[in-house]
């Protein structure tokens, strides 16, 4: 044991003295594996509540730091990396992981112990990750998790031989039982400092070709490779692309060896792969057996039906509609309870303050700013509530499977309907769902077009706009057919775009879906309920901070300058502001649509959040307390001339306006969080653009066409 | 397992057949992905189910489940065992 340094010197002299020194001298323990295979888990019993959830910086990716104390009190910082198959990496996830652990990055210190976990059911794949990690030298130690359901499927692991083949201590775990941690924590603690493990021997020629570029490494570059064998394996062993795009320096050496290594004849990547794998197996061969023979699992069968010709889908749109409808009738309550505490709070301060700009400020800026994002609060748990289920249950990969066909068809990915059916509450977490797509293109097209999908902000200015399109006479069945359709339209929006965008600007890359078919599990809820709320504060960060901004700057918008006549009725007050002369300005841009300078209005000011036209028309007709189905509203509507006495919202403006609501972006949060997710203005500046622009042609072509085809 | 016939894609491979894998056609990135992935030369591997629209495919190689597309496994040549 070498770790004397990190603990105090006796117990006496001074707890408190070396408690802040221990804590100052943490050291790291990365925590690797592959993905979905217990890490969350493992971290959050490791660790408890004690952990910071943030980004890496410059890039998306979550960084979540944890404190866990060692066998003799001293600290630790386990860092849990994004889920990885390899060190030769596909995705941004995946780099920002062989970054951390190969200490490339300045704002994350190197790992001391790297942890690894291994998924005792799937032994062979995930100790190939293992292989790799054994190549940078550092101390390991393995957590074999899932190892009840190993046992409970009848394989036999002899973990104290797999621990000495691997030459690194390996601890049976199962974190949700909270057995195994004790030992974990003893044996990364004893791992301080501990001998590097067994690794796989390469291929001769590999290995030859691998020392020239490891010592040129260390020479030439200006920073310090922290592992300069594992780097120059990296290099050797990887793609031609990943080669030619080493840093100038080693590229002579670099063409050299592998110019070496082929005229060997030995191919690189296969032999490689090869040697891990042989390792690998031959370790198997020696430490697991199996009691039962090789009939089919209960997930076999499962699967059997769940991705069945025609129960397949029966299932899958069962699922769906169950989400759904638990999104927009369950999550019903909890938005009424949240607009009446809004409502009341509103009160209590028109109660206790004196009339003026700043009660205003408060109440129409701030309070309605917090509560548009807070109302959709509930709705966004349940989804990533279900989201986590179905991940945790090993469904998700089985709707992918399914649907990949159809999503591939238009340019998605299997993984795109996630988000695609986020968007469906909101945009905004199907956009940060779009992380688990490994691919930078298929994430990048999914982002673009998930915002066209309906969400639940548009429903307001939905209904409003049926309800004076269709009044009185038509049935509920009408109605519920023009929604669905409206639905339909931006489904089908959003996967032309995709099309489009496939075909045009990322022409040429193959996408590939590689997905692990994982075995049904039972969720654990408590792992369940906690990623829902990292996931849904990540959300309130994002969304909340921008849609307060935005909403103040709204208020001050729509509320200044003020007309000279303090008798101005607020229509008059809002058509003087800034808000409404734009709506002057905007007048001949949004004419061949059908509308006029109020319409403009609602659309200027609801440009940061869709659901505000409901409000904005409110204040336009002075309707006291607008809701999208007071009568009042849709009367004044039904009863607004223009000048030559015709109804300004005949049925065909309306329809025009509803197809400019499904297509607009309108949405300044979603471009916030996009510009954060794709890490640059330039994508959700495009983005705005050519939704705004695809909105002002359907409702161009909408009302012109109808015109044309005689319809008012 | 003795491997007889001459290689055929993988891709199209009746449900329940055993094969094993004997090299590639398809672009390094993607086969170095396949590889690591477990679908090395050699390797047996059992084909379990197509999707309902009849892509991807899924086979069972190394004891655990993987889906891919048929696009991929065109290029996945297979010889298959009797
Ligand atoms: N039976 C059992 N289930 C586990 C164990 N570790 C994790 N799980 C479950 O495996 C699933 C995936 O775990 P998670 O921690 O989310 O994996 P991650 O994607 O690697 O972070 C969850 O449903 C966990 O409850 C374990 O040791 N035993």
């Amino acid at each position: 044991m070498t770790n004397s340094l990190e603990i105090p010197g006796g117990v006496a002299d001074g707890q408190k003295a070396s408690a802040s020194r221990v804590e100052s001298k943490a050291r790291t323990v990365a925590l690797a594996g592959n993905p979905n295979s217990g890490k969350s888990t493992l971290f959050n019993a490791l660790t408890g509540l004690r952990q910071k959830v943030g980004n890496y910086p410059g890039v998306t990716v979550e960084r979540k730091i944890g404190r866990f104390y060692g066998a003799h009190g001293q600290a630790f910082d386990l860092l849990d990396l994004p889920g990885m198959y390899s060190l030769q990496t596909r995705s941004p996830d995946e780099a920002v992981a062989r970054d951390v652990l190969l200490g490339r990055r300045d704002d994350t210190p190197a790992p001391d112990v790297i942890l690894c976990v291994v998924d005792a059911t799937n032994l062979e794949r995930n100790l190939y990750l293992v292989a790799q990690l054994a190549e940078l030298g550092l101390p390991l130690v393995v957590a074999l998790v899932m190892i009840d359901l190993a046992e409970r499927d009848g394989w036999v692991i002899n973990v104290p031989e797999l621990s000495r083949r691997l030459g690194c201590p390996v601890v049976p775990t199962v974190a949700a039982q909270g057995k195994g941690l004790v030992e974990l924590r003893q044996a990364i603690t004893r791992q301080l400092n501990g001998p590097a493990p067994h690794r796989a021997t390469l291929p001769p020629a590999i290995e030859q070709g691998v020392r020239p570029v490891k010592d040129v490494l260390v020479c030439v570059s200006d920073k310090q490779p922290r592992f300069p064998q594992a780097e120059a394996i990296l290099l050797v062993t990887g793609t031609k692309e990943q080669a030619v795009a080493a840093p100038a320096g080693v590229q002579p050496a670099l063409t050299q060896a592998r110019q070496a290594i082929a005229a060997a004849g030995v191919d690189t990547i296969s032999a490689t792969v090869h040697a891990r794998y042989a390792w690998v197996e031959t370790i198997i061969e020696h430490t697991v057996r199996t009691r039962r023979g090789a009939e089919a699992t209960l997930s076999e069968r499962l699967d059997g039906i769940f991705t069945h010709k025609v129960w397949g889908w029966l299932v899958f749109l069962g699922v769906m509609a169950a989400v759904f409808f638990t999104i927009f009738r369950v999550a019903e309550v909890p938005m009424d309870w949240i607009e009446a505490g809004q409502d009341a709070l509103n009160g209590w301060i028109e109660r206790v303050m004196p009339a003026g700009d700043f009660r205003d400020l408060l109440t129409q800026g701030i309070v309605a700013g917090v509560g548009g994002v807070v109302i959709f609060l509930p709705q966004i748990l349940i989804l990533f509530f279900f989201i986590g289920l179905l991940e945790d249950t090993g469904y998700l990969a089985r709707a992918a499977f399914i649907m990949d066909r159809v999503m591939s068809r238009v340019g998605l990915h299997g993984k795109s309907f996630v988000p695609m059916l986020s968007s469906f509450a909101c945009a905004i977490p199907g956009i940060m769902g779009a992380r688990t797509i490994d691919n930078p293109k298929d994430r990048l097209v999914t982002i673009l077009v998930a915002p066209l999908v309906s969400c639940s902000a548009r429903l307001p200015v939905y209904s409003l706009m049926i309800a004076v399109m269709l009044p009185g006479a038509y049935s509920a069945w009408h109605k519920a057919g023009l929604m669905l359709a409206l639905y339909a339209l931006g489904l089908t929006a959003a996967f032309g775009m995709a099309w489009l965008f496939r075909k045009t600007l990322f022409k040429g890359e193959r996408s590939l879906l590689l997905l692990e078919m994982p075995p049904y599990r039972r969720p654990a809820l408590r792992v369940t309920l906690v990623r829902m709320w990292e996931r849904a504060s990540i959300f309130l960060r994002q969304a909340g901070t921008v849609i307060l901004a935005i909403s103040v700057i709204i208020w001050a918008l729509s509320t200044y300058p003020k007309p000279a006549d303090p008798q101005a009725t607020p229509a008059q007050a809002l058509a003087h502001s800034v808000a409404g002369r734009l709506g002057h300005v905007l007048e001949p841009v949004i004419a061949p649509l059908g509308y006029d300078w109020k319409i403009g209005i609602g659309i200027v000011s609801s440009f940061a959040a869709r659901e505000v036209f409901v409000g904005t028309m409110s204040v336009i007709y002075s309707i006291e307390n607008g809701e999208e189905d007071t009568p009042a509203l849709r009367d004044a509507l039904l009863g607004e001339k223009r000048a030559d006495g015709s109804g300004t919202y005949t049925p065909l403006v309306c329809l025009s306006l509803m197809v400019f609501y499904v297509l607009a972006m309108q949405c300044l949060s979603t471009v916030a969080v996009v510009r954060r997710e794709t890490n640059s203005w330039k994508w959700p500046l495009f983005q705005l653009g050519y939704m705004t622009l695809l909105a002002w042609l359907g409702a161009f072509l909408v009302f012109q066409g109808g015109r044309l085809l005689g319809f008012t | 397992m003795t491997a007889t016939n001459a290689p055929t894609p993988l891709a199209g491979q009746p449900v329940g057949q055993r094969v094993e894998i004997s090299g590639f056609t398809l672009p390094e990135g993607v086969r170095l992905r396949l590889l690591e992935m477990g679908l090395t030369e050699g390797i047996e591997c059992r084909v379990v189910r197509y999707a309902p629209l009849g892509d991807p495919m899924e086979v069972q190689v190394r004891g655990y489940f993987l889906s891919l597309r048929t696009a991929e496994a065109e290029g996945v040549l297979v010889a298959t065992a009797d």
